[in-house]
């Protein structure tokens, strides 16, 4: 927590695509979570944290959306399915792609200052 | 809103937003080595006034329509930027407040302030006068706004009913195996319940809940209804279908037990979490069950312990 990063500086750090509401940017991020059960998302991540995952549904959008979170990126080069990018333009939740898989982006995402929850 | 009190907000606003917040992000620089000839085409087809001079994202200096008009003048060859430009150039940075900015547009007379990054020193943006006010009046309409919307509390509604007893009541249909609409009745009752000013953090849960709740239609049943009762120190949510009901609710109950059929459980649901989260989320919870007639949820969360008791 406390952190001061926004999801600009992960764009340009980790050279994301961003996929949805890029001029909404400017959040800053309170930490992240990683995970690809919906129900854990919705128990366990706090307001403000950035969601990695491997779903591509649009119904990332609506727990992402519920919990305030700050964003969501997508692992593996996976791409949101086009209801997706329709629904989170909708509800201005930023959708972000790497490449990378979730093990490599979580620890780039701590050497940027993003920390997990507890 | 007072005139008073408006006023007080812009000062308050003023300290709040910061340079980065309502600078211009994509700004056009030229390189020390372009030529004088080439930043005057720049300056006709952008028409802009001058740029900062950049080399590899660091600030070297200003170039203006000013420098450029002196080096027409004197008819001089053509030159890099760079022995036009200005050098000490005085900048702010994005993190400071807007107020900073003011001060110092007062305090030197300019136009417009380069914004860099305090760490690396880098341009991030340009800033004029008019994007502070374009961004307070944005700021302020923002929460004007919030403010307008959160004065119809429910609570002031209810002050105002005669009643031994009120309640608000709303109700809604789920379709089951729907997964296309999954989680647009939660979204709808959690829009529902701000309108009406229901602190946040009660509101989270209640959508949570019924957010699980709704899944649970969804995934398992032909579908059902889900009713919300507003009363003035609680809110309650049940949720009926008319089939095929739980067989053994104990287990069902248990975290991670589930009958979700696996392209389900792909799809990141079905995990056996979503009775948890729904009981972490009220402060009292009731299952009933028929297999074979159907399945009742009630929920109860409180809008007194809220605050004290949140778990998410």
């Amino acid at each position: 927590m406390g952190s001061q990063v926004k999801l600009t500086e992960l764009v340009r750090g980790l050279k994301l695509s961003v996929r949805s509401a890029d001029g909404d940017l400017e959040r800053e991020v309170t930490g992240g979570y990683a995970s690809d059960l919906l129900s854990d998302v919705l128990a366990n991540s706090e307001p403000g944290n950035l969601w990695i995952t491997l779903q591509i549904h649009k119904n990332i959008v609506a727990v992402a959306s519920m919990k305030d979170l700050a964003g969501i990126i997508l692992v593996n080069g996976r791409e949101p399915e086009q209801d997706t990018i329709e629904k989170a333009e909708a509800e201005n939740i930023a959708i972000m792609v790497t490449e990378m898989p979730t093990f490599e982006l979580v620890g780039r995402l701590y050497g940027l200052g993003i920390t997990g929850t507890k | 809103m007072t005139a008073e009190n408006k006023i007080s907000k812009v000062q308050e606003l003023v300290y709040e937003i910061r340079v980065g917040d309502v600078m211009k992000k994509n700004v056009i620089t030229v390189g020390p080595q372009d030529r004088m000839s080439e930043f005057g085409k720049i300056l006709r087809e952008k028409r802009i006034s001058g740029t900062p001079v950049v080399d590899q994202g660091r600030l070297m200096g200003v170039i203006s329509i000013d420098d450029f008009i002196r080096w027409l003048a004197e008819r001089q060859e053509d030159c890099p930027v760079e022995r036009k430009m200005t050098k000490n150039v005085r900048t702010l940075y994005a993190d400071e407040p807007a107020v900073q900015a003011v001060n110092k547009f007062d305090q030197l007379g300019f136009g417009r302030f380069v914004v860099i990054d305090r760490r690396d020193e880098k341009l991030v943006g340009i800033i004029t006068k008019g994007d502070i006010i374009e961004g307070l009046l944005k700021k302020l309409e923002v929460d004007y706004y919030d403010e307008q919307t959160n004065h119809r509390t429910i609570q002031s509604f209810f002050d105002d009913v005669l009643a031994d007893k009120a309640a608000l009541f709303f109700q809604y249909s789920v379709t089951g195996h729907d997964f296309n609409k999954a989680g647009e009745t939660a979204s709808r009752i959690k829009t529902t319940l701000k309108r009406l000013g229901i602190a946040p953090q009660i509101v989270r849960r209640v959508a949570i809940a019924t957010y699980e709740a709704e899944m649970n239609l969804i995934i398992y049943t032909e579908g059902g209804e889900i009713r919300v009762r507003v009363e003035p120190h609680k809110i309650l949510v049940r949720v009926e279908d008319s089939g095929p009901g739980i067989p053994d609710i104990e287990k069902a109950l248990q975290p991670g037990y589930s009958t979700a059929p696996e392209w389900v459980r792909e799809l990141g649901f079905g995990a056996g979490m979503g009775l948890q989260n729904i009981r972490k989320c009220t402060s009292k919870m009731g299952l009933m069950s028929v297999v074979g007639k159907g399945t009742q949820l009630r929920m109860n969360i409180s809008l007194d312990d809220g605050v004290a008791s949140e778990t998410n």
